[in-house]
C-alpha cells in the first residue's frame, strides 16, 4: 500500500487517539497547564520500542529518571473499532537507578503478575462499566490498533481517567507489514480477501478460515502474509454467499483453486488453516476433496465429529440436535463442549481421518467450552493410528486455554457475545481459558504455527518428501 | 523486475528455494537499529544484501553487502560480516548508512527528507550471487519494504507563527508539560524539520526554527521564538535547550552568551563555531581537484581578538561540542580547541564536553541515513549553487553520528529532565 494510504490511516487513528486523550483530560490542548509542573514532580521517560511494531512482535516497554524504589503504574489503554475502551495496568517499584524494565521486571499485581514483557496487551480486558460479552477484533487491517502506554504515580487500580499520568507514550500494532498488497475476490462465486507479500514471488499460499461466527475476518490472513505467504481469507457463512446445499466441498474448492492458479502463488505448495468451524470444514476438503490436496492443514480448536460431505447448512443443522447437551451455567452463557460427547463411535457420524494424505497440525486448549477439541483430538490419533497415517499428525494441546486460540498479544476472553448465524439469535457463549495460560498458549502456538508453514510449504534446498513432525 | 522463474512451474520440476527474508522491525524510527534476516537458501550460498531508496526529489540511493550463508543456510546482518559492497564487516545499520546515489545520479546529492511527517520507505532486496552493478535489471530473490519514521507515533505537529516567528514545534505525546527545545539549522536557511521532529519523538518539545529568511536576520527574532516555546502550555519554561548546527551553532553560541532573554539550560553545538562569520574572508576559499568549495579557511586563524569570536568565558550552562576532525567546511576543530582554551582560563570548562571524531566530516546528522561527503549548496538568500566539500569518509562518519545521537540524547536527558531545579 501508498505512503499516503498509510498515512491517511494513521492519522485517522491519530484523530481516534487525540479524541480518547482529550475525554480522558489527558491533553492540555485547551491550553490549561496540568496540576504538577516538572519543578514539583519528577518525569519519568517512557520508552515503547518499536514504536510500531507487527501485531505479533514483542515491544520493550521502559521507564527511567524515576526516583529509587518509586511504585508506579504501568498501563495500557486502547479504544476499538466499536468504540469501546480496553485496558490492562500492572504495578512496579523502580530499581536504585530509578529504572523500571518491563521485560525484566516482575509485576506486583494488576492486571498481570510477573515478568511479562507483553502483559499490557494480552492482559487488556474491557474499562470498569463496559457493555458486556465483548470481544477485541480488528476488522480494518490496513490500520493499525493505536495503544496508549501511561505511566502512572503509585499503585493505581482505578479511576486512571481522573488523574494525569506522569508520561505517555503511544505505540502502533499492525496486522499487515508495510508493502503487503490487500484484494478483494470476488470470483466464481467466491467472497473473501487475498493478501500478497511484497516481493516478487512466487509464494507459498494458504485458504485461511474462520468459525461459526461467520463474516470476512481478514486479520490473521493479513499477519500470514506479513509472514510470506499469500494468504486468502474465506467469508463461506455470509447470507449472501452462496453455498451449495448438496455440493459441499465446491465452494472450497473454488476458494482454494483460487490461490493456487494466483501468478504469483507456488501451485503445489498450498495448504489450509481453519479456526472451530473453519478447521472441521478444513479436514472435510483434506479428506474428502478429489480435486484439491493441500500440502498441510493447521486446525486451531476443531473437531472431525460431523457428517462426513454434506453440506455446510446440513452440518450446521446436525450441530443443533444436541440442544439437549447444550448448558446454560449460573452466568446465563451457552456451554457447548458436550455436544459431541461422548465421541461417537459410529463411523458415518464423524470424519474418516484415515483419508488425510498430508501433515495435519491441530491446536487445542484443554479447557475449551465450546467444543470438546482435546478428545477430538485423541479420536483422531486412534483413528489416524489404525489408518497408518499417523506420523502425519502433530497435535499441541495448552493447559489452561480456551477455544479461541488467536494470533498472540491480544487479549483473552472467556466468554463473548455470538450471534447464531443460522438463527440470527445473539448468546453469550462460554469459549473458556484463563488469561496468562491462553496468553502463552497463543504465543507459543503461533511460532509452531508458522514453523509449520514455513517447513511445509516454503521449499527448502534440500527438500523432497513433507516431513511430518515439527 | 523479471521472476525468478515461471510463476506456474511446480517444485517438483525445478528443484526452487524460496528464501524468507524478514526486517524487524519494519516500521522503526530513523535512530533504531533494525535486524535484518534472510533464511531457507542453501548452505554455503553467496548472495547480496541491497537497498533502494527513492528521494522526495527523485533520484535513487542504494547501498549492498556480500554475504555467504551459513551452515544452516541463514544470513543474521548483525552478526555477518560483508564480504564487500558499499561497506564491509559486521554492519547491523550497513544498508542504510552506507546508502549512495545510484550510478548516472546528478552530482552533488544529498539526501535530506523534507517531509517528516512520512517515513522515508527503503526497499531491501536480495539477489543471487555477489552482485557489484545493474541491480535493476537482474532478478530479486525476495524483496520487503521498510519505513523509516523522524516522528513517533503520538508526536503532534504544530505551525508557529505567531509575533513573527515562523517555525514547527513538535510535542511529544503525553500530559506534558516537557523540556523544550530550539533547533537551529545551518546556512542552508528554510524550515529543516527532521530532526526536532525525531527530538520529540525522544521526549523534547522541539521548535524548528526559520530563521534565513533574510539575510539581516536581528537577534530579537531569536528572542521572540524562544519566548514562544517558554510560553507554551507544553513545555516547561525553565527547562529549555538549544541545539546547532554549523551556523546554527554559531547563534546558539552568540545568544546564550549575549542575550538576556535567552538562557538555556544546556547547549549542544554540531559542527558550530564562535568565530564571528563577519570576520571571514572570501579570497580564502579553496577548491579541491572536483572543483568541491573548501569553506574551512575563511574564519581562520582562530582570532584573538575578543571582538571577533563569542565570549564562551561567559557561558553559564553545559556545552557538548561535536566536532567532525575532517571538516572541510568550518574550522571546527581548530574552533574547538580554542573555546576550551578560552574557558579553562575563565574557569568554566567544567560545563565543556567536547566529542572529537577523526574522519568524520561537517554535516554530522541523526544516525543510519546516507553521509555526503560533498553536495550542492545554496546559501539563503542567494542564487548561486557550490559544491561543497564538507568531508568526513563514509564508514567513520557513520559511526560519528551514531555516537553523537546516542550522546547528544543522554546529554539532553541528563541536563532538560533529570538536574534538579
Amino acid at each position: 500500500m501508498s505512503w499516503r494510504s498509510c498515512f491517511y490511516f494513521l492519522r485517522a487513528a491519530h484523530k481516534t487517539l487525540y479524541t480518547l486523550q482529550e475525554q480522558l483530560g489527558l491533553l492540555g490542548r485547551s491550553g490549561i497547564r496540568p496540576s504538577s509542573t516538572m519543578a514539583q514532580t519528577v518525569t519519568p521517560i517512557l520508552s515503547v520500542l518499536p514504536t510500531r511494531g507487527l501485531v505479533d512482535e514483542k515491544f520493550k516497554v521502559a521507564l527511567e529518571n524515576l526516583p529509587p524504589r518509586f511504585p508506579v503504574t504501568l498501563h495500557s489503554l486502547h479504544q476499538s473499532e466499536d468504540k469501546d475502551y480496553w485496558e490492562a495496568f500492572g504495578y512496579y517499584v523502580s530499581d536504585d537507578r530509578g529504572r523500571v524494565t518491563v521485560s525484566q521486571d516482575a509485576s506486583l499485581g494488576g492486571t498481570y503478575t510477573g515478568a511479562e514483557p507483553m502483559g499490557l496487551l494480552w492482559s487488556m480486558r474491557p474499562v470498569p462499566g463496559s457493555r458486556t460479552g465483548l470481544r477485541l477484533r480488528k476488522m480494518d487491517v490496513q490500520s493499525p490498533m493505536v495503544v496508549l502506554i501511561s505511566a502512572y504515580k503509585g499503585h493505581v487500580f482505578e479511576g486512571f481517567r481522573e488523574q494525569p499520568p506522569m508520561a505517555s507514550a503511544v505505540t502502533e500494532r499492525w496486522y499487515m507489514a508495510p508493502g503487503v498488497q490487500r484484494i478483494d475476490i470476488r470470483e466464481r462465486g467466491v467472497k473473501g480477501t487475498i493478501f500478497i507479500p511484497q516481493g516478487p514471488g512466487p509464494f507459498p499460499g494458504v485458504l485461511d478460515m474462520w468459525g461459526g461466527g461467520g463474516g470476512l475476518v481478514e486479520y490473521r490472513s493479513a499477519l500470514l502474509a506479513s509472514h510470506g505467504f499469500v494468504s486468502l481469507a474465506l467469508d463461506y457463512l455470509s447470507p449472501k454467499v452462496a453455498v451449495a446445499d448438496d455440493q459441499s466441498l465446491v465452494y472450497f474448492e473454488k476458494a482454494f483453486n483460487i490461490i493456487q492458479q494466483h501468478p504469483q502463488v507456488i501451485k503445489d505448495r498450498v495448504g489450509i488453516c481453519g479456526l472451530c468451524l473453519g478447521a472441521s470444514v478444513t479436514l472435510n476438503v483434506a479428506a474428502y476433496s478429489e480435486s484439491v490436496s493441500p500440502r498441510c492443514c493447521v486446525c486451531i480448536s476443531g473437531s472431525h465429529v460431523l457428517p462426513a460431505a454434506k453440506s455446510l447448512s446440513y452440518v450446521i443443522n446436525d450441530g443443533y440436535k444436541h440442544m439437549d447437551k447444550l448448558l446454560v451455567d449460573e452466568q446465563n452463557r451457552m456451554v457447548w463442549r458436550h455436544a459431541i460427547l461422548p465421541i461417537t463411535t459410529n463411523p458415518d457420524e464423524k470424519l474418516d481421518m484415515g483419508r488425510i494424505k498430508c501433515p495435519l497440525l491441530l491446536v487445542n486448549g484443554d479447557d475449551d467450552q465450546s467444543k470438546a477439541t482435546v478428545e477430538s483430538a485423541e479420536d483422531i490419533a486412534k483413528m489416524m493410528r489404525a489408518a497408518g497415517n499417523e506420523h502425519l499428525l502433530t497435535t499441541l494441546n495448552y493447559h489452561d486455554a480456551g477455544h479461541l486460540i488467536e494470533p498472540p498479544y491480544t487479549p483473552h476472553f472467556r466468554a463473548s457475545n455470538f450471534i447464531i448465524q443460522h438463527l440470527q439469535q445473539k448468546v453469550l457463549v462460554l469459549w473458556g481459558g484463563k488469561t496468562k495460560p491462553h496468553a502463552d498458549a497463543q504465543e507459543d502456538s503461533w511460532q509452531k504455527i508458522l514453523s509449520f508453514l514455513r517447513e511445509h510449504l516454503y521449499p527448502c534446498p534440500s527438500s523432497s518428501i513433507p516431513q511430518a513432525k515439527l | 523486475m523479471k521472476t525468478w522463474v515461471s510463476n506456474r512451474q511446480s517444485t517438483m520440476e525445478t528443484n526452487l528455494w524460496r528464501l524468507l527474508l524478514s526486517v524487524q522491525p519494519s516500521r522503526g524510527l530513523v535512530d533504531e537499529k533494525f535486524s535484518v534476516r534472510v533464511q531457507n537458501a542453501p548452505p554455503a550460498h553467496p548472495l547480496t544484501m541491497h537497498a533502494l531508496l527513492h528521494s522526495e526529489d527523485g533520484d535513487t540511493w542504494e547501498a549492498f553487502g556480500h554475504y555467504v550463508t551459513d551452515s544452516g543456510g541463514d544470513v543474521n546482518v548483525s552478526e555477518d560480516p560483508s564480504l564487500g559492497g558499499t561497506y564491509d564487516g559486521v554492519e547491523p545499520m550497513g544498508l542504510l548508512w552506507s546508502l549512495r546515489p545510484a550510478p548516472g545520479s546528478r552530482p552533488g546529492l544529498r539526501f535530506r527528507k523534507r517531509d517528516a511527517q512520512t517515513p522515508m520507505q527503503v526497499r531491501l532486496s536480495v539477489y543471487q550471487g555477489h552482485q557489484s552493478e545493474g541491480f535493476m535489471d537482474r532478478a530479486v530473490l525476495a524483496s520487503v519494504m521498510v519505513e523509516r519514521w523522524y516522528m513517533a507515533p503520538g508526536v503532534r505537529r504544530v505551525n508557529i507563527t505567531e509575533g513573527g516567528v515562523t517555525g514547527t514545534l513538535f510535542l511529544p505525546p503525553g500530559p506534558g508539560p516537557f523540556p523544550g527545545l530550539m533547533d537551529l539549522w545551518g546556512g542552508g536557511g528554510g524550515l529543516v524539520e527532521y530532526r526536532p521532529a525525531l527530538l520529540a519523538s525522544h521526549g523534547f518539545a522541539s521548535l524548528a526554527l526559520d530563521y534565513l529568511k533574510q539575510a539581516d536576520v536581528k537577534n530579537e527574532y531569536f528572542e521572540d521564538a524562544y519566548r514562544v516555546l517558554q510560553q507554551h502550555p507544553q513545555v516547561c519554561k525553565n527547562r529549555i535547550g538549544l541545539v546547532g548546527l554549523s551556523f546554527g551553532s554559531s547563534v546558539a553560541l552568540k545568544m546564550s552568551v549575549y542575550s538576556n532573554v535567552i538562557q538555556p539550560r544546556c547547549i549542544v553545538c554540531v559542527s558550530g563555531s564562535h568565530i564571528h562569520a563577519a570576520g571571514s574572508r572570501l579570497k580564502k576559499t579553496r577548491y579541491n581537484e572536483e572543483n568541491q568549495v573548501i569553506w574551512r579557511d575563511l574564519l581562520l586563524p582562530v582570532p584573538t581578538d575578543l571582538s571577533k569570536k563569542v565570549d564562551v568565558g561567559r557561558l553559564q550552562c553545559p556545552l557538548l561540542l561535536v566536532v567532525g576532525e575532517d571538516d572541510q567546511n568550518w574550522p571546527v576543530p581548530e574552533s574547538a580547541d580554542d573555546m576550551r582554551e578560552m574557558m579553562e582560563g575563565a574557569g568554566n570548562s567544567h560545563l565543556l564536553t567536547v566529542l572529537s571524531y577523526p574522519r568524520a566530516g561537517h554535516l554530522i546528522e541523526p544516525p543510519y541515513s546516507p553521509h555526503c561527503r560533498a553536495g550542492t549548496f545554496m546559501a539563503a538568500g542567494s542564487r548561486k549553487k557550490f559544491i561543497a566539500l564538507w568531508g568526513g569518509e563514509v564508514a567513520p562518519h557513520s559511526r560519528a553520528q551514531e555516537d553523537a545521537w546516542r550522546k547528544t540524547l543522554d546529554f539532553l536527558r541528563e541536563n532538560l529532565y533529570c538536574s534538579a531545579d
